[in-house]
């Protein structure tokens, strides 16, 4: 369960005050599946970046189960972000260095896995994303689709409850983007939360509800015609 | 996870192998500077103490400067055996003799001595027998010859050859009864010529004009080494009050003393060049302290990606300190080798043979290890500190 209650973020640029989110409320229920829109520079990347733990606000309170996120130490949003929440990255965010195999278990490593599960969890959630048999290619000897699958194994490979994505598709033809979508909706059935960030109407269609965001303001859209008014 | 991160920090050296081995070069020049400015003053001070050891360190080694017109005589010497802390005692007298075996001449060292010599000395023969009491009571011409001596005067390929013959040592024949074994090159540079013999002290009195005169020379020693001092005092009073209470008569080395000495005299120079080659080694930890600055900024994203996808300061401190430990271990290895391999070199040139100790080894890579670790730790810490988010978006 994810709960904002009047959050605010402020960003200072120079002699100006950005706030880019505004006293924001939403609540997001364990196994929905979410789609956040806005405009650029609407604030959807500094909800995602507090949703995700990688960021706090500056007012307000982000409840994730329950908890304050405030309340913990930096070790233990490290252990959040590890074990309850996927990224999923619009550039991917794949270690050019490792092969797909090393960039899929590296979550596993600092989560302490035994080399055992590490392996199991690995290929599992390669085989999930039909990139096996490649796996020990490194990111420049993989397509912006086969990439981009590679990092949704890295999130898959911790069994996350959560998965956040920011413009998943925004670097991805139109086909390899269904079929993420397509994986978003296999992983929403089988449970998991999926919060989908985008600013293309299309992509916020597929999710069973939509939040706004504009000018650090949230709201629930009710109509789904107003999608294509945001955008 | 330390496996791990020892993987990662390896990949990330091996990566950027130019510069990895430029970071290096600092520690491996400390560890070169280290380990062979210190390997070649130990085997350099080494050898000369060895030299020195091996003439005895428990013994006293006196010079009668002036005997106060009373000299003393063999049988003086022979009354110190009073003294509960001395084992033995003898006389030693010098001259330069021609020596004579059929119709080879040369120029030989002879020393005149009793049997006790032998035995503080420790003198190891080839062959034969040493010098014995009733050689000196009986006042016999009987000498024993060095090696040296055996091969070119003598023409004996084997020293077992000699034994038995006679030789002329100023047109006197003396038998030879022993020889003693090879010398090594650091004992020669204690002899004035290269050939030399030992004959009994009462055969050299009357063979030498300069000996005859009394005892100039003697050395005794001490029953073990912790009564050194305690014998030391009393040969020295004895002296003192045989020599009608003039200390500048005569002389009195402790060969312990000077081996206290040279041992303080190497400690000081490997401490001292130890010291400058930290110094280097520090300058080298320096070199991988700028790097690992570098690499933390270079790698901000990757840390940025590496904390969101659950790495805590922990690991990543980890990871960057394990790779400035790697580097400094690595610099540390090479410069080990590298070590071997001058040693050898100044070795093959010099004649000489330096060996590394394990205990400079062990003294290189614990200080590289420190360098390591302290020069590590700023970088480490401050890519472990980076906020996710701004190390995620930084440059992008």
């Amino acid at each position: 369960m994810i709960e904002f209650i009047d959050v605010s973020k402020v960003y200072q640029i120079g002699d100006t005050e950005v706030r880019a989110l505004d006293h924001a409320s939403m609540r997001i229920g364990d196994g929905e599946f979410v789609s956040i829109i806005g405009p650029s520079g609407s604030g959807k990347s500094t909800l995602m970046n507090i949703i995700g733990c990688l960021d706090l606000a500056d007012e307000g309170k982000y409840l994730l189960d329950g908890q304050e996120i405030r309340d913990y130490t930096e070790g233990e949003l490290a252990k959040i972000r590890n074990r309850k929440i996927g990224f999923i990255f619009q550039d991917f965010n794949l270690l050019p260095k490792l092969t797909a195999y090393e960039n899929v278990e590296l979550p596993l490593i600092y989560q302490r896995a035994p080399h055992s599960v590490r392996k199991r969890q690995v290929e599992e959630a390669l085989r999930r994303v039909g990139l096996y048999e490649r796996r020990y290619h490194k990111p420049t000897e993989l397509s912006g689709g086969q990439q981009q699958r590679v990092a949704i194994a890295r999130a898959l490979a911790t069994k996350p409850s959560l998965f956040l994505a920011d413009e998943p598709t925004g670097n991805l033809d139109q086909k390899t983007g269904r079929e993420l979508i397509e994986l978003f909706h296999q992983l929403h059935e089988a449970g998991n939360t999926i919060v989908l960030i985008t600013h293309d109407g299309n992509i916020a269609k597929e999710a069973a509800r939509s939040i706004k965001i504009l000018d650090g303001h949230v709201s629930d859209i009710l109509d789904r015609s107003e999608i294509e008014e945001v955008v | 996870m330390l496996f791990q991160s020892m993987k990662m920090a390896l990949a990330s050296i091996l990566s950027n192998k130019m510069r990895s081995f430029l970071t290096m070069l600092g520690i491996i020049i400390g560890v070169v500077a280290l380990i062979v400015l210190v390997s070649v003053v130990r085997g350099a001070t080494g050898e000369v103490t060895d030299a020195v050891s091996a003439l005895g360190t428990n013994l006293l080694s006196i010079q009668i400067l002036d005997d106060k017109g009373r000299a003393i005589s063999v049988r003086e010497l022979e009354d110190l055996r009073r003294f509960p802390d001395l084992s033995e005692v003898a006389p030693i007298g010098r001259d330069i003799a021609d020596i004579r075996y059929n119709s080879k001449t040369d120029t030989a060292s002879v020393t005149g001595t009793t049997s006790g010599y032998t035995q503080i000395q420790k003198q190891e023969l080839a062959c034969g027998r040493n010098i014995q009491g009733p050689d000196e009571d009986n006042h016999l011409n009987v000498a024993v010859i060095n090696y040296e001596t055996a091969r070119s005067i003598l023409s004996a390929e084997d020293a077992r050859d000699a034994l038995g013959k006679e030789i002329y040592l100023k047109g006197i024949p003396f038998q030879v009864i022993g020889v003693t074994e090879k010398e090594d090159e650091d004992m020669q540079m204690f002899e004035t010529t290269v050939y030399s013999a030992m004959i009994p002290y009462t055969s050299l009195m009357r063979l030498s004009d300069s000996v005859g005169g009394g005892v100039r020379s003697f050395v005794v020693s001490a029953v073990s080494d912790d009564r050194l001092s305690a014998l030391e005092s009393e040969i020295g009073n004895w002296l003192d009050t045989r020599l009608s209470h003039d200390r500048e008569a005569f002389t009195l080395i402790n060969m312990s003393s000077i081996m206290g000495a040279m041992d303080r005299i190497m400690n000081t120079m490997t401490a001292l060049l130890g010291g400058i080659a930290a110094i280097s080694l520090l300058v080298g930890g320096i070199g991988i302290m700028n790097i690992m600055l570098v690499s933390v900024t270079e790698r901000t994203r990757e840390i940025g990606i590496r904390k969101a996808i659950g790495a805590g300061e922990g690991s990543i401190l980890l990871q960057f300190l394990i790779e400035a430990l790697m580097l400094s271990l690595l610099g540390c290895a090479l410069g080990v080798a590298a070590s071997f391999g001058i040693l050898c070199l100044i070795g093959f040139f010099s004649g000489h043979h330096f060996s590394m100790s394990p205990q400079i080894i062990t003294l290189a890579t614990g200080f590289s290890l420190f360098i390591g670790m302290i020069f590590g730790i700023y970088p480490a810490r401050k890519a472990a500190r980076k906020k996710p988010i701004d190390a995620l978006h930084y440059g992008g």
